[in-house]
């Protein structure tokens, strides 16, 4: 526990955090810009103010890549934002994504001493607020604390298949070390769930792709329409003489509910709805090619952030009727409590305790309605949340012409199955050790959603980073790690 | 490895504004393209992800082949460039390779811009030392693709035209029922082409119980297995044509589905299409 001297004086109210600014829901449900707007300089120095500077800050302890979050947030007390910079990057090569995606009221600020007797310092706002000041300076700069990137030793060379924030995290990582990193990307869009999966009003694509420019600043190659297991194998890029190789693919194989109608036009994938709004630009169609279904009333099955984002975007591609379908309560919903905020500021119902059981459709084979069974919550499973257990005979038909479905995501198939050598957990996922990243593969190692199934941006750059660390000290020895 | 752009080296109008055959060089994906597969490629920035099955590939050359009908927006815009352009984006080669064993007689059919597509697959079949029949249809004998390239190996080609301008008047699966009726040495029949072609192959074949391949074009996205757009229920079980497929067997398919998704986007298309028209003052 934090010591006396740093726990909040008794007697002394605490401080309210300071609000994040934020577009007005009427007006951002017509636009696809960021609903967060960002601290300004006054807003960010007040709640830098507001830290005590624990001797033995907790918050550090909740964060996968160990932030040092309470030296940045002195930096920032001072106003030295390049140094509030230089402490972030030290150990997060994407904190302008995680200041905006994180957890954080699960993480960092769920571990920060003023939220027992108050609220947490805003610590994802901060870390945004620093990342967005100074991102436009050069990232070698920032990380090395020398005016060049390191000489980059072109021998040893890695291989990060993926491009999502595991992998980034992972060259990132690397390339600071001096070790010459490609990053492999299947899609034409390089950023992996960061640019094909969350939306541009929760994190704009510019922000990405300043993080990834930060990259090739560091001499990190990227290559997009490469795709592993099909383009090349992981053997070839050991002939080709890669010393290492991270696979960071994520899950990305939609699941289904295995329900009557589900191959009903307009009944989706909340992959297919967020790939075709997010990478494809649907939102600006016919400028981009990519078209969407312009969905009226709309349901989307599941309780998630993707379930999330996918029901805002379909307010923003002007659906009247949006009910996220949840067969648990609102308090057992695993989205960010920000998230589910907007999404119902925005407008957005809720249709708890209610699982899909059917989708109906007309003679051409379009959605037209859904069948729900209603549930009521019985003994806690192995989760610990209550179960759902349907109520008998109560079934109700919801009117919609467009369903997403937002249940998760299995294993991708194609690098695994190029790789019959890598050995798989029972439920499909590459059997890696947590600490190490390291598979059965000599050299081979993998992170994030490939390992885990489907989890957090943070937690996937927490196993990139741990993979790198174990690579760099491979390549390097003991001292580079 | 490293990224070299992927441009066109040659580019042959086979049925003028209509079809076209296009050699690429991309020597990463020359080397690995095996009959079956497919490319997912983009024109320009904006461009949608374009699935073309691979008509024929040459590794040593690094360069591989496809052949496209001009039907909306992409293809219009595919249509445009010429040789020495780069496309824009190129990833494969994609979906599971043709399974491909030495059983004695094998029918190929194909119709309209699936005779491309058939073409690298029957090729295959030779090669394994299979007696390859092609059987190829179009509406009159000008429109009929390949018919050369498929001589220069098959070991029969027959040709069927709706107007009896050229080889059998009427449809493949005529020539086909023929065949079957009279040679009990065919082991399989594969079939590419426009939807409903595939799905009256499947159902001549049917009665002969001949294995029957089809190769599915269902709308996808990004052609990885990430999207679920390309859903296609075979056996009573939901399949991916772009990691599952693209080819299934064709007395197991839901023609019906399939025929209703490629349905989807038809009014966005025409839209998209009609604007296309409007800025290339078409």
């Amino acid at each position: 526990m934090a010591s006396s001297e740093s726990s909040p004086k008794k007697g002394k109210s605490p401080t309210p955090r300071v609000p994040m600014p934020t577009q007005e829901p009427l007006a951002r449900i017509k636009n696809f810009a960021e609903v967060a707007l960002g601290y300004a300089e006054d807003q960010a120095l007040i709640e830098a103010s507001r830290c005590i500077q624990c001797k033995k800050p907790l918050c550090v302890q909740g964060c996968p890549v160990e932030v040092p979050i309470r030296d940045f947030i002195a930096h920032l007390q001072k106003n030295d934002v390049q140094k509030a910079y230089e402490v972030i990057k030290s150990t997060n090569s994407l904190p302008a994504v995680c200041g905006r995606v994180c957890p954080q009221e699960t993480q960092c600020e769920g571990n920060c001493i003023l939220g027992k007797k108050g609220e947490p310092v805003a610590i994802g706002r901060l870390e945004r607020y620093v990342a967005d000041t100074y991102m436009a300076l050069s990232a070698c700069d920032q990380i090395t604390g020398k005016p060049e990137c390191p000489l980059i030793n072109e021998d040893l060379k890695v291989a990060c298949i993926g491009s999502g924030p595991s992998s980034l995290t992972a060259a990132g990582y690397l390339a600071a070390r001096g070790i010459k990193v490609t990053v492999f990307e299947a899609l034409h869009e390089v950023g992996g769930v960061l640019i094909y999966g969350i939306p541009e009003f929760r994190l704009p694509k510019g922000i990405v792709a300043a993080e990834v420019a930060a990259l090739k600043e560091q001499q990190v190659d990227l290559l997009p329409n490469w795709v592993g297991g099909k383009t090349f194998t992981i053997k070839e890029l050991f002939d080709e003489g890669y010393k290492a190789v991270f696979i960071g693919v994520g899950a990305g194989l939609p699941k289904f509910l295995g329900i009557p109608g589900e191959n009903l036009i307009g009944v989706f994938s909340a992959n297919e709805y967020l790939t075709r709004a997010n990478l494809g630009r649907a939102y600006d169609f016919p400028h981009w090619d990519t078209p969407t279904f312009p969905g009226r009333r709309v349901a989307v099955l599941g309780g998630g952030n993707v379930a999330m984002d996918a029901a805002r975007t379909a307010l923003r591609l002007g659906a009247e009727e949006v009910r996220i379908v949840y067969r648990r309560t609102q308090g057992e919903m695993p989205a960010r409590h920000e998230e589910l905020e907007h999404a119902v500021e925005e407008g957005v119902i809720l249709e708890i305790l209610s699982a899909p059981v059917e989708f109906k459709g007309d003679s051409q084979g379009r959605l037209t309605s859904m069948v729900i069974q209603k549930m009521e919550l019985g003994e806690p499973d192995a989760s610990g949340r209550r179960s759902p257990v349907p109520i008998e005979g109560a079934f109700q038909e919801l009117a919609c012409d467009m369903a997403v479905i937002a249940v998760g995501a299995g294993p991708n198939p194609i690098l695994l199955d190029s790789t019959p050598e890598l050995k798989r957990t029972r439920r499909g996922y590459i059997d890696a050790n947590q600490d190490t990243g390291e598979t059965s593969m000599p050299m081979v190692f993998a992170g994030g959603d490939i390992v885990t199934g489907a989890a957090t941006v943070i937690s996937a750059m927490g196993a990139g980073r741990r993979a790198a660390k174990e690579i760099a000290r491979r390549l390097l020895g003991e001292d580079a790690a | 490895m490293q990224q070299t752009p992927c441009t066109i080296v040659k580019k042959e109008r086979l049925i003028p504004g209509q079809t076209s055959k296009l050699v690429i060089s991309c020597p990463h994906i020359a080397k690995k393209a095996q009959p079956g597969n497919f490319v997912i490629l983009r024109v320009s920035a904006q461009g949608e992800r374009i699935p073309l099955t691979i008509a024929d590939a040459d590794p040593e050359a690094g360069t591989i082949t496809m052949v496209y009908l001009v039907m909306g927006k992409s293809t219009a815009h595919l249509e445009t460039l010429e040789e020495g352009d780069a496309l824009h984006d190129l990833c494969g080669p994609l979906g599971q390779a043709t399974h491909i064993e030495q059983v004695g007689t094998v029918i190929c059919v194909g119709g309209g811009t699936g005779i491309a597509a058939m073409h690298h697959i029957a090729k295959g079949h030779q090669r394994a030392g299979n007696h390859t029949v092609a059987i190829i249809g179009a509406r009159s004998k000008n429109l009929l693709l390949f018919e050369h390239e498929l001589k220069s190996f098959c070991d029969e080609v027959l040709i069927a035209t709706d107007d009896g301008s050229y080889g059998h008047k009427g449809f493949v699966t005529q020539v086909l029922e023929e065949r079957l009726k009279t040679d009990k040495t065919v082991k399989e029949v594969v079939a590419i082409g426009p939807v409903p072609m595939m799905e009256a192959v499947s159902k001549t074949t049917k009665p002969f119980g001949v294995k029957t391949t089809v190769s599915l074009n269902s709308i996808m996205v990004d052609g990885i297995g990430m999207c679920g757009a390309c859903r296609v229920s075979v056996g009573g079980q939901v399949k991916f044509a772009c990691v599952d497929g693209p080819e299934f067997d064709g007395h197991q398919v839901d023609f019906g589905e399939l025929r209703q998704r490629l349905a989807a986007f038809k009014p966005q298309e025409a839209l998209s299409f009609e604007a296309f028209k409007e800025r290339h003052g078409k």
